[in-house]
């Protein structure tokens, strides 16, 4: 299987275990938006050689995986896909930043090292919530909650619209370069004058698909304006979950609980 | 009801880059009329189809749905009336659901929330695929999106129903399943289709076109059994020929 057929699988994975049927999954797209953005802000906003505060933020996306019934090794291994680009981001601040920020033990730890793992706590729980979100609401319906929470509609309207042709473009890329593997026997590597021809095409065949998508818009009376029928609805599950993470994130943001539970750990001993 | 008809006189479309698809079509389908629309590739029965909702404009001749002609005052209210169901059913289903694929049409049409949401669930369950309807489109296997595709013309209560190759890529049961799905229906209809076997199921009438000119019109049965006509088509017809011969005993 080639590269981009593992890519498509994964994608619809996480369009599946959006259909599943668990508290997480039933509350309104909005307040798991709005939940989302506030921990994304809080995990973003400390200082760059934060690592302590931002450990006990590790506690949200674990207990909504357990609530949401989702494979946790599944989307691990997509972050893990996207680490390396993160990777070359910090990997130059430890050499860069050599200044001795504090001891632990005889080891000292410079700056550099701390921005560095700070860069990767950080990358691993934004992105993990965004992955949550994904998961357990799909992307459909972000985009309408997006929408209803008064993004332009031009904007939401577009990435509905990308979201369901990337699959037909996907496929249709997988046609090619299957019918391309096929035919060109020992020679491994697409060359890049086949490659070009190969883009080329793919191009023109999105154009015809354009031009034929806008005629079945046309024959149901489409005037410009896209309009989308969503009722949601906002009940006390949807305020309790959002009054509870809005009160948990904004104590574990503003509180130093790492230094409180070290306290009490110090103290027992 | 008896102003469902279909119109087309004189019609003549020559494609911007000079090909001269249609030359003097005509015929009229009254209410009712299921009639399929026969021919090889490149005969011209998608230029034809895309006439009958006022996609394409011809280049003479007119087009007229119930009582009025086709122009670009009436235009919304012939796409109202005429339901057209495209041949490659992701071009049809662009929205990301299919709830809201379905309500895509009426939406449009203006119609009030309430209302919008029953003709969702009434187009759906016509179908057979209410179950479906939170599903994401590019979830769906060919043969249920074939059935939304239809869904998503009925949920604007169309009186006519043009459709492209409706049966193509699908296996036997998928295929037999919408032939009796579309023999259900009352609207008149106009399928454009290689698939004689159906046609012999559904189409009382068959118009055959080659090279852009009507070369026969008349009852399928008959149409089918002249031999000569279909071999100049260049239709492959052995298969529905033995169908019709076998329908004519039954009859």
């Amino acid at each position: 299987m080639s590269r981009i057929e593992t890519v498509y699988y994964d994608l619809g994975r996480l369009d599946l275990l959006a259909d599943k049927n668990t508290f997480i999954h039933r509350l309104d797209p909005r307040v798991k938006v709005v939940t989302t953005f506030l921990f994304i802000i809080y995990v973003i906003s400390f200082s760059k050689y934060e690592i302590t505060r931002l450990l006990p933020f590790f506690f949200f996306p674990a207990l909504l995986i357990g609530l949401a019934d989702l494979p946790f090794g599944f989307l691990l291994r997509k972050i893990a896909l996207v680490s390396p680009f993160v990777l070359f981001i910090g990997i130059f601040n430890p050499l860069l930043d050599k200044e001795i920020i504090f001891h632990f033990g005889s080891l000292q730890v410079s700056g550099g090292w701390l921005s560095f793992i700070s860069i990767l706590l950080r990358f691993t729980l934004t992105l993990g919530a965004a992955l949550i979100l994904i998961a357990t609401t799909g992307f459909p319906a972000i985009c309408m909650a997006l929408e209803k929470m008064g993004t332009p509609k031009i904007f939401t309207v577009q990435l509905l619209m990308l979201y369901r042709y990337l699959f037909v473009l996907i496929e249709e890329s997988i046609r090619t370069i299957r019918a391309y593997t096929l035919r060109s026997f020992s020679r491994k590597k697409l060359r890049y004058e086949i490659f070009k021809q190969l883009l080329g095409n793919l191009l023109l065949r999105t154009l015809d698909r354009a031009q034929r998508i806008h005629m079945a818009m046309l024959s149901r009376a489409f005037t410009g304006e896209i309009k989308v029928a969503r009722n949601f609805s906002f009940g006390t599950s949807e305020l309790f979950y959002l009054a509870g993470g809005t009160v948990l994130l904004t104590a574990v943001r503003f509180i130093d609980i790492s230094a409180i539970v070290g306290k009490l750990i110090l103290e027992a001993g | 009801m008896s102003h469902h008809i279909v119109e087309a006189k004189n019609l003549e479309f020559s494609y911007p880059d000079d090909t001269h698809a249609l030359h003097g079509i005509s015929f009229r389908i009254r209410h009712g009329e299921s009639v399929a629309i026969v021919g090889a590739n490149g005969a011209g029965k998608s230029t034809l189809l895309l006439h009958l909702n006022g996609y394409l404009t011809p280049t003479s001749g007119q087009v007229r749905i119930g009582d009025f002609p086709l122009a670009k005052e009436t235009l919304q209210e012939v796409r109202r009336t005429v339901g057209m169901v495209f041949q490659d059913p992701d071009d049809q289903l662009f929205m990301s659901t299919v709830y809201d694929d379905v309500a895509f049409g009426p939406l449009n049409l203006g119609l009030p929330m309430d209302e919008v949401h029953g003709r969702v669930l009434k187009a759906l369950e016509t179908v057979g695929v209410l179950e479906l309807k939170d599903r994401p489109s590019h979830r769906l296997s060919s043969g249920q999106k074939r059935r939304v595709a239809i869904a998503t013309v009925l949920s604007m209560s169309p009186d006519i129903l043009v459709m492209d190759e409706p049966s193509s890529g699908l296996d036997p049961r998928a295929r037999r399943q919408l032939i009796e799905l579309l023999k259900s229906f009352q609207h008149s209809k106009i399928i454009a289709t290689h698939d004689l076997d159906m046609v012999l199921d559904i189409c009382e009438r068959t118009i055959i076109i080659n090279a852009g000119k009507i070369e026969a019109d008349g009852p399928t049965a008959e149409i089918f059994q002249n031999e000569k006509l279909l071999n100049d088509c260049q239709e492959k017809f052995s298969f529905a020929k033995k169908s019709a011969e076998k329908s004519s005993i039954n009859i």
